[in-house]
């Protein structure tokens, strides 16, 4: 049944990821976006990644396209006030698409489908799990990226000080 | 999976759906009561004894009033944005135990829908997502007053949310599990949560006001700048949806409350009881118990919406995240302190 599951849940998937660079709107380009990352979240419950998934809903669907929606809001972007790109722009961007498709099937071809993918550990996406993974083995990557966010997060409160002083 | 199992669940689920309707419709009603007790006034008390069939009322005239959609609106996202709002105010409740397992003949049927493992980020996720309905409802309408309004409940959303996360990690640091039936478990008798986290019940409960637009953090519908907010467009039901959905949400965050610090269906005397009438009605009266911690939960989100007046802008974002995330930081490490002493002696 899960085999059946994933198909479905795969072509939505590319369906609304489709229909993320065809909507004209960008505030629909936004919410296709919400529900494609909403698909993203069904797949890792497939997965068994129960805590993955969860994040994935709040980080993904919650915080980051609630966002996106709020700068585009904020800007009021709509199809009128959308740039028209030059076409040397537009034959570069089709060339640099063409080439990335290629090494993607390039890639994919060296992969043979033998035997369906089984888990190791079916219980490997739990909370436990993932918390003793990340806090034994993988402690210093983890730390350091903790280290990159807050500096990320230290530099946008910096810039955003900078900008209050020029004002004041 | 067997049928039994199956109907039980669609019962649970029909009988949450059911009562999670009913207390939002009257607890419009008590709205309105209670800001008349507070104002000295009497209230509704035209409809049936005590003004008691109000809510039908109200429901019937949202029915019958004229449905209109803005010419230059967006419609369907237009008429997605209520349904949204109630959709994401009705899920939540699937992870919240209602009691402890009832034993029927020899059946124990579990008051709850399904316990999941990350039943506390389930419903992170569900409050993070429930601002989409006003987001979206506010974009469609088409009106910039909507959009001004969309546009503060997504900031304010977004920043109250991080101090309701790191205001639980404090509670995951003493609870060890994610699961709520578990969480509920461990707060056997009279060991709730709040007495060991008051400060993280603190901040919690006031990321729960902002998260449901409550008084004083109900910017995005502060009539005296944005006319409506972002219902400002709608009639009819499509506005009675917004109007239930923040009265689910008020419910919901309530139980949620109830269950992650004040001990859920626990009470002191629970095992007295338990042994006294067995396990087919004990767990019934805990049932009553959470209610009764519940309906107390909506009765001060009343009380505070009757008496703090609302916060302007810059305030309710400086009490965010100058006040309450350096807070909830700070009880996180004091938390993490006091375990790592305890444990250690």
């Amino acid at each position: 049944m899960s085999t059946q599951v994933f198909y479905l849940v795969a072509t939505l998937s590319i369906l609304f990821s489709l229909m993320v660079i065809f909507a004209k709107n960008p505030i629909h380009s936004v919410l296709y976006l919400i529900l494609t990352f909403f698909t993203f979240t069904v797949h890792y419950v497939l997965l068994n990644a129960q805590f993955l998934a969860v994040v994935n809903f709040i980080v993904y669907m919650g915080a980051i396209m609630v966002l996106f929606l709020f700068v585009l809001m904020l800007l009021n972007l709509n199809k009128e006030t959308e740039p028209a790109k030059s076409p040397v722009v537009k034959i570069a961007a089709a060339i640099a698409g063409g080439c990335l498709i290629v090494t993607l099937i390039g890639s994919l071809k060296a992969v043979s489908i033998n035997s369906p993918l089984s888990l190791q550990d079916p219980g490997l996406g739990l909370v436990e799990n993932l918390g003793k993974e990340l806090f034994g083995p993988f402690l210093l990557p983890f730390e350091l990226s903790s280290l990159l966010l807050l500096a990320a997060m230290v530099g946008a409160v910096v810039l955003a000080k900078k900008d209050h002083t020029e004002e004041a | 999976m067997d049928a039994a199992f199956v109907i039980e669940k669609f019962i649970l689920v029909a009988v949450i759906f059911g009562v999670s309707l009913l207390i939002a419709m009257y607890s419009t009603y008590a709205e309105r009561k209670v800001a008349a007790f507070l104002q000295d006034r009497l209230g509704p008390d035209r409809a049936g004894p005590f003004g008691i069939l109000q809510p039908l009322a109200d429901g019937v005239k949202m029915f019958m009033k004229e449905e209109i959609v803005p010419a230059t609106s967006n419609r369907w996202l237009f008429m997605v944005g209520p349904g949204l709002a109630m959709l994401t105010a009705c899920i939540a409740s699937a992870v919240i135990p209602w009691g402890s397992p009832i034993a029927i003949g020899d059946r124990v049927i579990s008051l709850q829908v399904t316990d999941i493992n990350v039943g506390v980020l389930y419903i992170f996720g569900v409050v993070s997502l429930g601002v989409y309905g006003v987001m979206i409802g506010g974009w469609a309408s088409n009106n910039k007053y909507s959009l001004l309004s969309a546009i503060r409940a997504a900031s304010q959303n977004i920043s109250y949310e991080i101090a309701m996360g790191l205001s639980i990690i404090a509670l995951l640091l003493l609870t060890n599990t994610l699961s709520l039936k578990e969480i509920v478990a461990q707060q056997h008798g009279w060991h709730w949560n709040v007495l060991y986290q008051p400060v993280g019940f603190l901040i919690f409960m006031v990321c729960a006001f902002a998260e449901t637009n409550r008084a004083p953090f109900d910017l995005p519908e502060c009539e005296t700048e944005l006319i409506g907010g972002y219902h400002t467009e709608y009639s009819s039901m499509k506005l009675g949806f917004y109007l239930f959905a923040e009265y689910i949400n008020m419910f919901i965050s309530s139980a949620v409350m109830a269950t992650l610090y004040w001990g859920g269906y626990n009470y002191p005397g629970m095992d007295y009881v338990a042994a006294t009438l067995g396990t087919t009605w004990a767990p019934l009266i805990g049932t009553a118990v959470f209610f009764l911690k519940i309906f107390a939960f909506i009765f001060f989100f009343m009380w505070v919406r009757w008496t703090i007046p609302r916060f302007r802008y810059d305030q309710l974002m400086n009490l965010g995240w100058k006040g309450l995330i350096p807070l909830a930081i700070a009880n996180i490490i004091v938390t993490g302190v006091v375990i790592a002493i305890v444990e250690k002696f």
